[in-house]
């Protein structure tokens, strides 16, 4: 007798393939772009005196109290009712990175600010301009220091980015979520699935921690 | 902009958005105990010298700490039923959190107490204090002050990750918007209510946190 449900074939291979590039796709965008955005917010902060702070760690703290799952849907049905749902991609690679952004920036920030001033002002006198000093100064010293956090908050985003399923983008949680809805086999393509975040996480949060361990003696 | 919020319709279901938020509380406050039993016991046996102990908990830690938390909600509600166990939504997420917090904390514990130089044990033992006292007087309470905040952010995480139980039908906050704007509609007046509570919940956390910590460590942190 023909059961409701097919087994796990090769010919699923294909679409894990695609819930894994688009995991991939989905995390990179948001990690570039955060980082983007989280080191201009994160300079600005530094920089900016405490109103403008203020104002802007207020908005960053609400998208890191609120959380992400309610932001991708507030934010795919926002967008839809105003008349024009956006794809899922697009819009999860929005609010993941602004997501990432709100996180990066204050990582930067406390880069920027390890930075001591007497040596701003050691470049200063030197004969250094102001761009010149940050550029040859306060990244390449602020940026190193805050190297592993940096990789730790990327690590965390490609866990979260399994989140943007509940918007219907396809990324690897999601297919398999829907093969075994087909095959009714949980458990192997579930362990299949944690293997992959596995071996992608474990030797970079590894890696983090060495360079961490390297830079505190 | 041709949408008109109808907010009338979250006010008569405030009671059960409340509700949710309860629930949502109540299974981050279980997961974070229950994670920090566990945690501790974990952290014991990473630092034992036996090492199958040492190696169950680090296979623990590793794994909790380097797959998503979805994954491990998802484990829990359709993997462990290839073993005939079937959770509740509920216990499904409260035994991932659990799963988690203990992975993460017990990295804290053991990062706190290595922190603590073992010569204070040995000068507190040349001042003529039992082992229990050393402990209790002088290794514990340092210990406390440089992983409390390290445990508050754990909390509010836990907090954040139980909204994960929207997608197995559980009902705390989240789960209670999906299923009361499935029956109206007003998707976006409830999502916006729901994010406003998260946002109440976490900020009322970490101002208890913080006047506890007042309390506990006399400011001096």
């Amino acid at each position: 007798m023909n059961s409701l449900f097919t087994p796990l074939s090769w010919s699923d291979s294909g679409l894990i393939l695609t819930g894994v590039w688009n995991t991939i796709i989905i995390s990179v965008v948001a990690i570039v772009v955060g980082t983007v955005l989280g080191l201009i917010v994160g300079f600005l902060r530094a920089e900016s005196n405490k109103a403008v702070n203020v104002l802007f760690g207020s908005v960053l703290d609400v998208l890191r109290s609120v959380p992400l799952i309610i932001q991708l849907i507030l934010f795919s049905t926002f967008v839809g009712a105003m008349g024009n749902p956006l794809a899922p991609f697009v819009a999860g690679s929005i609010v993941l990175s602004l997501y990432t952004m709100a996180f990066m920036s204050e990582v930067f920030r406390s880069g920027f600010e390890s930075v001591s001033p007497s040596m701003q002002i050691a470049a200063r006198s030197l004969g250094m301009t102001k761009w010149q000093t940050i550029y040859h100064i306060r990244l390449p010293i602020g940026l190193r220091a805050v190297f592993p956090s940096w990789l730790g908050v990327s690590l965390s985003v490609i866990k979260d980015s399994a989140l943007v399923s509940v918007i219907g983008y396809m990324e690897l949680l999601r297919t398999s979520e829907q093969l075994i809805s087909r095959t009714q086999q949980p458990l192997e393509i579930l362990i299949g699935v944690g293997i992959f975040y596995f071996i992608i996480s474990y030797p970079l949060s590894h890696y983090g921690r060495y360079v961490e361990r390297k830079m505190a003696i | 902009m041709d949408y008109e919020f109808h907010w009338n319709v979250v006010f008569q279901n405030m009671p059960q958005l409340l509700n949710g938020a309860f629930v949502t509380l109540h299974v981050s406050v279980l997961a974070m105990l229950l994670g920090v039993v566990i945690a501790i016991l974990l952290a014991i046996a990473k630092m034992n010298n036996t090492k199958f102990f040492s190696q169950v908990a680090t296979v623990w830690v590793e794994i909790a700490r380097n797959t998503p938390a979805l994954f491990q909600i998802y484990m829990a509600y359709f993997g462990l039923g290839a073993f005939g166990i079937h959770l509740s939504p509920y216990v499904a997420v409260l035994s991932a959190l659990v799963f988690i917090n203990a992975g993460y904390l017990t990295e804290t514990f053991r990062g706190g107490f290595q922190s603590i130089p073992s010569t204070q044990y040995s000068a507190s033992k040349s001042l003529g204090m039992t082992s229990i006292q050393s402990y209790r007087y002088i290794i514990l309470p340092q210990m406390l002050r440089r992983i409390y905040h390290p445990m508050t952010n754990q909390f509010v995480w836990s907090i954040l990750m139980s909204s994960l139980g929207i997608l197995v039908g559980m009902s705390e906050l989240s789960g209670t918007t999906q299923r009361l704007q499935s029956l109206s509609f007003r998707t976006l007046e409830f999502f916006i209510v729901a994010a406003v509570m998260y946002f109440v919940i976490t900020k009322l956390v970490l101002f208890g946190s913080s006047l506890l910590a007042r309390r506990l460590f006399k400011g001096e942190i």
